[in-house]
């Protein structure tokens, strides 16, 4: 099973002018079509992993061959987030949450003003490129919490169940916002989908007892698990930086050194 | 000492059409000045206030890191690009054939390096302690300088860098990046 690109569920000048066309059409097109190609592509190597859902290989990364972990973790993050993004999104969006979300959204973050205010700051204070969420906190008393994570990794790795989230990657914003990512995400709640987000409430709801007593809870990276279970968003960020950072470089040491080897070989 | 905006080395015209003025209002004048202005905010009464900027790099951490190493990566960035690009001279040439197979070699396996960043970040040729040269890659702030190797060149690959001139097109961008290199700054950076 090829991963496909899915198509916007509205025009793509739908949204003006919250989002303009110009970007909407680069994000989909281009941005949310180079994950699916990639995610395609590293699988070659992992015939056994066609069948999955990109969000099966979220929950379950260490699944993956390593040597195509990374690619997988990042373009599967991709895919999976910019769908669900695209669905956060609607031309009559705007307004308020209502019934149990808007009660649990009272209950966590004492109030709806005060959660958007949260939920800015995580976005604002993420340093690059990434994403703020809305989840369900699944081993805190199914809690709401909100959460920032750097690339595009999603928190379905780390058990978390996501409700809701804004690509703060500087491609979502740019165009129209420039530098200005705090306008950017204060303009976004006039086309929040919240009707979606809270069927997404309500089918967590519905689905989580069930699932717990089937299915082992996802296999977690520690350092992600530990990083995520962080309250400060600075810190969430700093630790995956780190990870992110010390993988490349190793990766790229790789190819440097390999490179070098065969300088070597030649001279002697 | 506080952190300062330096001067960019031309005009803010002068790298088109493979950089545009566009693009350098914002990222010289908006991005880079906000990680100045950041900075100074956060290392004011601290024990950072005084130091000097590759020492803030090397021992800062956190937000403070993010802000200083990012004023360090665009001042050492816009100093690594000119209008008049010059071939690299034989001395640069020996080194990277010597590393890399040759320039074109070196080019090319730095092009990968750089569109192989995920994210926002920044393509780097170095000097290891033990003088040969590498290609690495850093994500967000992130600096050779703690890992104990010395910059000799950069590209910077956050989405900002580009995307006013070339949109999502990262290679087109770097292509573009090869027309502006300072070879000689890169070579009195070798020493
Ligand atoms: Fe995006
Ligand atoms: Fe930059």
């Amino acid at each position: 099973m090829k991963h496909v690109l899915p198509d916007l569920p509205y025009a793509v000048d739908a949204l003006e002018p919250h989002i303009d066309q110009r970007t909407m059409k680069l994000h989909h097109d281009m941005h949310h079509a180079s994950y699916v190609k990639a995610l395609n592509k590293a699988l070659e190597e992992a015939p056994e992993l066609q069948s999955q859902t990109a969000e099966w290989l979220l929950m379950n990364l260490n699944e993956v061959p390593e040597a195509i972990r990374t690619a997988v973790r990042n373009n599967a993050g991709g895919h999976v987030n910019h769908g669900m993004f695209w669905r956060s999104m609607d031309a009559s969006g705007g307004g308020f949450p209502s019934g149990p979300l808007l009660a649990a959204i009272d209950r966590d973050f004492s109030g709806y003003e005060n959660f958007k205010a949260e939920f800015e700051k995580a976005g604002t204070k993420l340093f690059g490129s990434g994403w703020a969420w809305l989840v369900v906190d699944k081993r805190g008393n199914d809690k709401l919490q909100i959460l920032a994570t750097s690339g595009h990794d999603n928190p379905l790795s780390s058990g978390y169940h996501p409700l809701l989230l804004n690509d703060v990657w500087e491609h979502a914003y740019y165009l129209k916002h420039e530098n200005r990512r705090p306008e950017y995400l204060k303009n976004w709640w006039a086309i929040t989908n919240w009707p979606e987000v809270e069927q997404r409430y309500q089918q967590f709801q519905q689905q989580e007892p069930a699932q717990s007593s089937k299915t082992p809870p996802p296999k977690i990276d520690a350092d992600l698990k530990q990083a995520l279970h962080e309250t400060a968003q600075e810190q969430i960020h700093e630790v995956m930086t780190k990870r992110e950072a010390s993988k490349l470089v190793v990766k790229e040491k790789s190819v440097t050194s390999g490179k070098s080897h065969s300088v070597n070989g030649k001279s002697g | 000492m506080a952190l300062t905006l330096p001067e960019l080395p031309y005009g803010r015209s002068d790298l088109e059409p493979h950089m545009s003025r566009e693009t350098l209002d914002y990222h010289y004048a908006k991005h880079h000045k906000a990680y100045v202005d950041n900075g100074n905010k956060l290392i004011a009464g601290t024990e950072f206030e005084n130091m000097d900027l590759d020492d803030l790099v090397k021992k800062s951490s956190g937000k403070i890191f993010n802000n200083a190493a990012q004023v360090w990566n665009h001042n050492f960035f816009w100093n690594c690009l000119t209008p008049e690009s010059k071939a690299p001279s034989k001395k640069l040439v020996t080194a990277l054939i010597k590393q890399f197979g040759g320039v074109d070699d070196f080019k090319k396996l730095f092009t990968e390096v750089a569109l192989g960043t995920f994210g926002s970040g920044w393509a780097w040729l170095v000097l290891n302690a033990d003088g040969s040269l590498a290609i690495t890659s850093t994500t967000g702030a992130g600096n050779p300088l703690t890992d104990g190797q010395k910059p000799l060149l950069t590209c910077d690959v956050w989405e900002h860098a580009y995307y006013v001139d070339y949109r999502n097109a990262r290679p087109t961008y770097l292509e573009h990046f090869w027309a502006l290199v300072n070879w000689q700054f890169v070579e009195k950076n070798l020493g």
